[in-house]
């Protein structure tokens, strides 16, 4: 029994399951406290707190907003160390065959672990697909969120849910931005 | 207390869905798997149900306020669009949404710390050159 239930939290959950699950957080956020599942508002919230330098969008009541989501995103850290430690799952990622020959043959050779061994680790900084990945990518990410006023959470799962067209302006611009990526430049600075 | 314990909950399903995966990244934007469309699509219908669910019965949140969602203005639409295209590059980049950043670097990769603070720096800016962006 308690074997079996280690097993589960410790092997990949199948995206009917885990979609689920995730759906369910826009829901348990709002009766929890009316709060709106976002994460990228956590970003903000940290610059608030940490360098405001009298900008107007950074002039607010970061803690009495954003101290919950706070919270929330330091539990989503110690939930990753759970999953990814404590219930480690010792299999490389079930990826599809093309996938694995795609990345190949894009130098990307070890597919073990949730992310490329060669690119995330310090050394990798310091080459040309280190720091565009890691640091230029981190950039984009958090100027990109804080443009569109969301990221995946806030606009792809809880604004598509509540048929706002704003996120499905947003979303679209995602996969625009995520596929001109994948297929013009990273062959470009992979390859 | 509680969201910290919804956000550890939180994590632990993105990890064991493997969403916070550079590789499932780079497989759903190559249209080589469909585990995150099937991943994003059913949370989409569980959400969505949940909030009619919401707003038909008025349910009320924990502390007895009314449940309420506030709409997004659209405007013009252009911060959703280069905003978002902007994040989509950075997603296919770092193979990981603000979320995620939080729940790789719980789960050892301790470099992921070098796109928290780029994603920081990124926001910073974007506070900095608000005044001159088309909205």
């Amino acid at each position: 029994m308690l074997a079996s239930l280690v097993d589960w939290l410790s092997s990949p959950w199948p995206w009917y399951v885990a979609g689920p699950a995730i759906g369910l957080f826009v829901p348990a956020l709002l009766w929890l406290g009316n709060k709106p599942f976002g994460v990228s508002s956590n970003l903000r919230h940290l610059c608030a707190g940490i360098a405001p330098c009298g900008l107007d969008h950074f002039t607010y009541d970061w803690r009495r907003e954003g101290s919950w989501n706070l919270l929330f995103v330091a539990g989503i850290l110690a939930g990753g160390f759970l999953a990814a430690v404590v219930f480690a799952n010792p299999e490389p990622i079930a990826l599809s065959r093309n996938a694995r020959a795609s990345l190949t043959a894009l130098n990307i050779t070890d597919h073990r672990g949730l992310a490329p061994r060669e690119i995330f680790q310090w050394p990798a900084l310091a080459t040309a697909r280190g720091f565009v990945l890691l640091v230029i990518g981190g950039v984009l990410v958090g100027f990109g969120t804080a443009y569109a006023g969301g990221c995946t959470s806030g606009h792809a799962i809880t604004g598509l849910a509540d048929r706002q067209l704003a996120s499905l302006i947003a979303v679209a611009g995602f996969f625009a931005g995520g596929l001109l990526a994948t297929w013009i430049i990273l062959p470009r600075l992979l390859a | 207390m509680r969201f910290l314990l919804a956000g550890l909950v939180f994590g632990f399903v993105l990890t064991r869905a493997e969403v916070i995966s550079w590789f499932r990244i780079q497989e759903m934007f190559r249209f080589q798997s469909f585990h995150m469309y099937g991943v994003i699509a059913s949370a989409l219908v569980v959400a969505g149900v949940a909030l009619e669910i919401i707003k038909r019965r008025r349910v009320r949140a924990l502390d007895g306020t009314p449940i309420q969602l506030a709409p997004k203005e659209v405007g013009r639409g252009y911060r959703y669009i280069i905003g978002g295209a902007i994040f989509g590059v950075g997603w296919a980049f770092t193979g990981a949404c603000p979320g995620p950043l939080f729940a790789l670097l719980g789960s050892g990769l301790a470099v992921m710390i070098v796109p928290i603070a780029s994603a920081l720096a990124g926001t910073w800016l974007y506070g900095y050159l608000r005044p001159w962006l088309p909205h």
